[in-house]
């Protein structure tokens, strides 16, 4: 009787067996707690003092969130660099969509040839695996550090992002309107600009921003380790060189208060799309 | 006759509108593209000659001399470490994150002061970007590897949560009331319906954020002065340009090495 009966350790009646799928999945799974206890005894610790280094920066967010204080700069001005992070994220967002949209043409497997989509994939894979903050400094090289290295640099990740949304959204398209504007005699512009995008015109809005939302981010990122300018910039001076706690509690809170105005946005135009 | 020419008309002042309204909407993008512009200081001819300028130049210091290949067993290690920072916060942050979700989550909350509490601690922890966490983290705690963990599991924390919520609710919703018609108590539909279901779709989150976080971990390396990043910047600054071109090929293949291995893992497993 006991064969046919698998009961656990305290006895009760096992009512289900993993199939292989699952427990390949647990393998995964377990592997993966393993690889990060392990991680945590691999990593270099050297110098540290976690006590006092957990304790300070508890007092230093303190001072950020509960007395946040424009000392060196006003207010006015960091205003004035935030709509210059919101500019470079902006301009980049916006060159990289145009681009996206015509490489997107040429990546979607039911507008183009396979060797064509294959190529462009490659490309956008290798452009992506190395970070924006590594594109920006290598352009710097050619353009001198500024706007100009950072909003190439962020071009080109916005182009590795956007062109695989748009040529997913240009692949859901209903095939038969397209056969049916071939049948017609439409040329291939007739029917990019007729079906294709108005047929994605939301999802491809909604993509956009989400890039400009990410972008805002980068752009503070790069103001802080590639001399981009804008309010990224201000929050390095304020924490590397002026050690000020109440002033990087301001800009944090500016910075953070627009973020989550865009994420807002971002999150409409996905519903609705 | 005269109808049918009058709708026709129409028609046309229909396509006529169609087409101001995309022209005025292009002008307007366009204006802003030059206020932007001049705003940042950006000159768009300057922006297009250093495209084939910088790639040029990289694939010129593609050559490596025998003194860049022998300084490659460091590279390697910053590299390792790299890796390593970014996986350990991802899968640790993963496992708060899901916690959080299954508070956070409209099916599975417990009440709805604790459902906003998450959801606005998850929004705080991700809307401030890596760069901040990693700036005042490194006051503290200094430049070692617990700094690029903290500010990494920080960001990822906050993402995670989102769309660990999302998958939540995409996935376990008949299932949770299947389970709750039967009588099950809270921890036994947590623990048999909602985490079976949506494990394999969170795990490849887990995957997706660790590609990102790789790329992340070097801007805050560069920032805090420790792993693959530091190194960057050090020969960035001395000008060694074929250390430069090494550490981004380098960076680069551990990308792609990552990508394909989740890859694999979502298709085999998952």
């Amino acid at each position: 009787m006991s064969t046919y009966v698998d009961r656990n350790s305290k006895g009760n009646i096992k009512i289900s067996r993993p199939n292989k799928g699952q427990m390949r999945f647990r393998i995964l799974l377990i592997a993966t707690v393993l690889f990060t206890i392990a991680g945590f005894f691999m990593m270099d610790y050297k110098g540290l003092e976690l006590w006092p280094a957990i304790t300070g920066t508890i007092e230093n967010i303190k001072d950020m969130f509960l007395s946040p204080q424009f000392n060196q700069t006003t207010f006015g001005n960091a205003v004035w660099q935030v709509i210059v992070t919101l500019s470079l994220a902006f301009l980049s967002t916006v060159l990289g969509a145009v681009l996206s949209l015509f490489l997107a043409f040429g990546t979607a497997m039911n507008l183009s040839k396979p060797w064509l989509s294959n190529t462009i994939k490659a490309f956008i894979t290798v452009v992506r695996a190395v970070p924006t903050v590594l594109w920006v400094l290598i352009f710097a090289i050619a353009a001198g550090l500024g706007s100009v290295a950072a909003v190439i640099g962020m071009v080109f990740h916005s182009i590795a992002y956007l062109v695989k949304a748009y040529s997913e959204a240009f692949e859901e398209i209903d095939e038969g309107k397209i056969e049916a504007l071939r049948a017609t005699g439409s040329s291939y512009t007739h029917i990019l600009f007729h079906v294709v995008i108005p047929q994605t015109k939301s999802f491809l809005i909604a993509w956009t921003f989400l890039r400009f939302e990410i972008n805002f981010g980068v752009a503070v990122a790069m103001g802080a380790a590639a001399g981009a300018g804008g309010i990224g910039y201000e929050l390095f001076m304020s924490s590397g060189f002026y050690y000020d706690m109440n002033e990087v509690g301001a800009i944090t809170y500016m910075i953070l208060i627009v973020a989550i105005i865009l994420e807002v946005i971002a999150n409409k135009l996905k519903a609705a799309a | 006759m005269e109808k049918t020419s009058s709708i026709h008309a129409s028609d046309i002042n229909i396509i006529r509108k169609k087409h101001m309204r995309l022209f005025i909407a292009g002008l307007i993008l366009l204006a802003l593209i030059v206020v932007t512009g001049t705003i940042t200081n950006y000159n768009h001819i300057d922006g297009l000659v250093s495209v084939p300028a910088a790639l040029q130049w990289l694939f010129a210091n593609m050559y490596f001399s025998g003194s860049t290949l022998s300084r490659l067993p460091t590279v390697l290690r910053l590299l390792w470490e790299t890796v390593l920072i970014s996986i350990v916060s991802t899968t640790t942050a993963a496992f708060f994150a899901m916690l959080f979700a299954i508070v956070g989550s409209k099916r599975t909350s417990v009440n709805g002061f604790l459902m906003y509490f998450a959801k606005l601690v998850a929004s705080i922890s991700r809307n401030i970007p890596v760069v901040a966490w990693a700036l005042i983290l490194v006051l503290s705690f200094g430049t070692n590897a617990a700094t690029g963990f903290l500010a990494l599991f920080f960001g990822t924390f906050g993402f995670l949560v989102r769309a660990f919520i999302e998958t939540i609710d995409e996935t376990s919703g008949d299932t949770v009331e299947a389970l709750k018609a039967t009588g099950a108590t809270y921890p036994q539909v947590i623990s048999k319906a909602v985490i079976p279901e949506s494990m394999p779709q969170m795990f490849s989150w887990v995957l997706f954020m660790i590609e990102t976080n790789i790329r992340s971990a070097t801007l805050v390396g560069l920032l805090t002065g420790t792993g693959i990043g530091y190194l960057f910047d050090l020969y960035y600054k001395q000008l060694n340009y074929e250390m430069v071109s090494l550490i981004t090929l380098a960076i680069v293949v551990a990308v792609l090495a990552i990508e394909v291995v989740s890859n694999w893992i979502r298709r085999e497993i998952l």
